[in-house]
C-alpha cells in the first residue's frame, strides 16, 4: 500500500546564497501510512516546523520530494493547493488567526474555499464542531470574545472541517489547562478513530507522546534522530537526554533506577511498566 | 518574502560615520539636502556627487546595499526622468510624431534622476549607519526645545522608536497568519484587483487584533516598570558631542555656502 505522505532527501535551506544562510532539515527519508498517529518531537530549531510544513506544500523544498498519495505536490499550483484540503495544518496557537464574525463563518473558511456547496459546507462545519467539541450554541458568537480554550477549540474545528487525509497539529495543548490539554487530545484521537485518518502531533510532552502515539519521529539539529514506536524510541533513554530532550517521567525514574544498579528491561516509559518491572524485579531479588 | 524588506535597514558598524553623534548625523542630512536642492549645474552637481561618494566610502557600506536601497523607487526616478525628457520645452533633438525630445530636456532628466538618487542614497546612509534608537534619541534631543510650546516631543520620539521596533515583529507574525490561512485554502495570489483585496480580510483582522493585544501587554509591561513620561527620566546611553561632530558641521556649513555661491553664477 502507498504511505499516505511520503517525503525523500527532503531538504531546506533558509535563506540560501545570503550570509544568514541555515540549513533547517537534511535529508529527511520518510513515510507515513495512511491512519498512523505519529508523534514528532524535537527541539525549538529542530526543524520539525519547517517539515510539518512541507507536508502541505507551504514550504517549498530546496531539494528533496513530498509525495501525497503516491504523487509529488508539487507538480503543479493546483495540486500544491488541493494539498492543502487534504493535509491539514493547525499551527501553534491557531487563535490567533480567527477572523471570521461568527464561529460559524470561521469555521466554515476552510470548506468555503474548497468550493463545495452550501449544504456540505454546512454538514462540515456541524461535524467539525463536533469533534473539536465546539458547542452549537457558540456559533452566533464572535469568535473572539471567546475564552482562550475555546478559540483554541474553534481553530482546530477549522482545519477539521475540510476532513483532511492527514491532520497535523503544531502543539495544540500549548497554553491550555490540563482538563483542556486532555479534552483536546481526546477529541484529536476520536477525530482518528471516526475517520481513520493519519495525525501527526508535534509536541514538547514527552508523557503525551507516550501514552497516544502509535509511532514517534524524533528530530535533531534537522535530522530523524530516532524513529519507532515509543517502546523503541523511549528505549535510548540515556541519549534522548543527552541531546537535551525530555523523556517521560516513568522513562526517567526508571533510567535513575538502572544508574543505582537495579536491573530493569529498557523499554518501560509509562507508569504502569514501571510498576510491574519493579515488582518482577523485587521477586527476583527476594524482597517482595 | 516579506523578509526581504530592507528599507532603511541598519548596519552595524564602527566606521567613521557611524561613530557620528547622531543628532551631528541628522543635522547634516538637513545640509545636504538643502545643498542638493540648491545645486543647480553641472559643477555644483559634481561636487555634490564627489560629496556623497566620499561618505559612503566613509561609511565602510557597500555600494550594493545602497543601490538596493534604490529599488523600490525606480519607477518614481523612471517616472521623472520621462517627464522631463519628454516635457521640457527648449533646442529640438529628435522628433517623432507629437513627442519632442529636446537638449534642455535631456539634460534636466539626468539631473533630476541623479539628484533624487543621491537625495535617497544620502538619507538612506543615515538610517543603514544609525540605529533607530539612536536616532529617535536625537530627534527628541533637537526638537526638545518644542516642549516648551507643549509639543509632545517625548511621547512621538517614544512612539517611533516602538513602532520601529516592532516593524519586524509585525512582519513575522503576517507571515504566520498568511501561512495558517493558506494552510485553509485561502489564496492570496490570484484573482483581479476585487478579490484580491477582499482575500486580504483573514490577513488584515487577526493582524489588528494581536497588534492591539501586544499593544495592550506592551503598556502593562512599561507600567510595571514605573514608566511615567519624560519627567525625571535619564539615559542609560548619554550622547556626546566630539569634535569630530563640530568639525563635519563646519565642513558641511562649507560645502552648503560653496554650492550655493556656485548657484550664484549658475555653475
Amino acid at each position: 500500500m502507498t504511505p499516505i505522505i511520503r517525503v525523500d532527501h527532503l531538504r531546506h535551506v533558509y535563506s540560501a546564497g545570503t550570509p544568514f544562510e541555515k540549513v533547517a532539515i537534511d535529508d529527511i527519508d520518510l513515510a507515513i501510512p495512511a491512519g498512523q498517529f505519529v508523534g514528532i518531537i524535537g527541539h525549538t530549531g529542530s526543524g520539525k516546523s519547517t517539515f510539518i510544513q512541507h507536508l502541505n506544500g507551504l514550504l517549498a523544498p530546496s531539494s528533496g520530494t513530498v509525495l501525497f498519495d503516491g504523487e509529488d505536490i508539487h507538480r503543479s499550483k493546483a495540486a500544491t493547493r488541493d494539498v492543502r484540503f487534504q493535509v491539514g495544518l493547525v499551527f501553534q496557537y491557531p487563535e490567533h488567526q480567527l477572523f471570521e464574525e461568527t464561529v460559524y463563518q470561521d469555521i466554515a473558511f476552510g470548506p468555503k474555499n474548497a468550493r463545495l456547496s452550501t449544504e456540505e459546507v454546512d454538514a462540515r462545519v456541524r461535524e467539525a464542531a463536533r469533534f473539536a467539541g465546539v458547542d452549537e450554541s457558540l456559533f452566533e458568537r464572535s469568535p473572539l470574545e471567546l475564552s482562550g480554550g475555546q478559540k483554541r477549540r474553534i481553530a482546530i474545528a477549522g482545519v477539521i472541517a475540510m476532513r483532511p487525509k492527514v491532520l497535523i497539529l503544531d502543539e495544540p495543548t500549548a497554553g491550555l489547562d490540563p482538563a483542556g490539554c486532555r479534552g483536546v487530545l481526546e477529541n484529536i484521537a476520536a477525530y482518528r478513530r471516526e475517520t481513520g485518518s493519519a495525525v501527526l502531533l508535534v509536541t514538547h510532552s514527552m508523557d503525551d507522546a507516550a501514552r497516544i502515539a502509535d509511532r514517534l519521529i524524533v528530530f535533531h539539529a534537522g535530522h530523524v534522530a530516532f524513529d519507532g514506536a515509543p517502546a523503541e524510541v523511549f528505549a535510548h533513554t540515556q541519549e534522548l537526554l543527552d541531546i537535551g530532550l525530555d523523556v517521560p517521567q516513568a522513562a526517567r525514574i526508571a533510567q535513575a533506577l538502572r544508574d543505582r544498579g537495579i536491573p530493569l528491561p529498557p523499554s518501560i516509559y509509562t507508569l504502569e511498566q514501571l510498576t510491574d518491572a519493579l515488582l518482577a524485579a523485587g521477586k527476583e531479588a527476594g524482597v517482595c | 518574502m516579506l523578509k526581504d524588506v530592507t528599507l532603511g535597514q541598519f548596519f552595524p558598524g564602527s566606521s567613521i560615520v557611524h561613530r557620528l553623534d547622531p543628532r551631528c548625523k541628522l543635522l547634516l542630512t538637513i545640509v545636504y539636502i538643502a545643498a542638493l536642492f540648491t545645486a543647480k549645474s553641472y559643477v555644483s552637481y559634481a561636487v555634490m556627487l564627489i560629496i556623497t561618494g566620499v561618505c559612503i566610502a566613509l561609511s565602510r557600506i557597500p555600494l550594493k546595499v545602497i543601490l538596493r536601497g534604490l529599488k523600490p523607487l525606480w519607477i518614481i526616478i523612471a517616472l521623472t526622468a520621462v517627464l522631463n525628457i519628454f516635457f521640457t520645452p527648449g533646442r529640438e533633438l529628435v522628433s517623432f510624431w507629437k513627442i519632442t525630445i529636446t537638449c534642455e530636456g535631456l539634460i534636466r532628466a539626468v539631473f533630476m534622476v541623479l539628484r533624487i538618487t543621491m537625495l535617497i542614497a544620502g538619507t538612506f546612509l543615515l538610517t543603514y549607519t544609525t540605529s533607530p534608537i539612536a536616532l529617535t534619541d536625537a530627534m527628541e534631543i533637537l526638537f526638545g526645545p518644542l516642549k516648551k510650546l507643549k509639543v509632545p516631543v517625548h511621547e512621538m520620539s517614544m512612539m517611533m522608536s516602538m513602532a520601529l521596533r516592532f516593524i519586524p515583529t509585525l512582519i513575522e507574525e503576517t507571515d504566520k497568519i498568511m501561512s495558517a490561512q493558506k494552510a485553509r485554502g485561502a489564496d492570496f495570489e490570484t484573482g483581479n484587483l476585487f478579490q484580491r483585496a477582499r482575500a486580504l480580510l483573514p490577513l488584515l483582522v487577526p493582524l489588528f487584533v494581536s497588534a492591539f493585544r501586544r499593544a495592550d501587554e506592551l503598556a502593562v509591561a512599561m507600567e510595571c516598570r514605573c514608566y511615567h513620561g519624560d519627567e525625571g527620566r535619564t539615559r542609560m546611553k548619554q550622547l556626546t558631542w566630539c569634535t569630530r561632530d563640530t568639525l563635519a558641521m563646519v565642513w558641511s556649513a562649507l560645502v552648503l555656502a560653496g554650492v550655493i555661491v556656485l548657484a550664484r553664477f549658475g555653475l
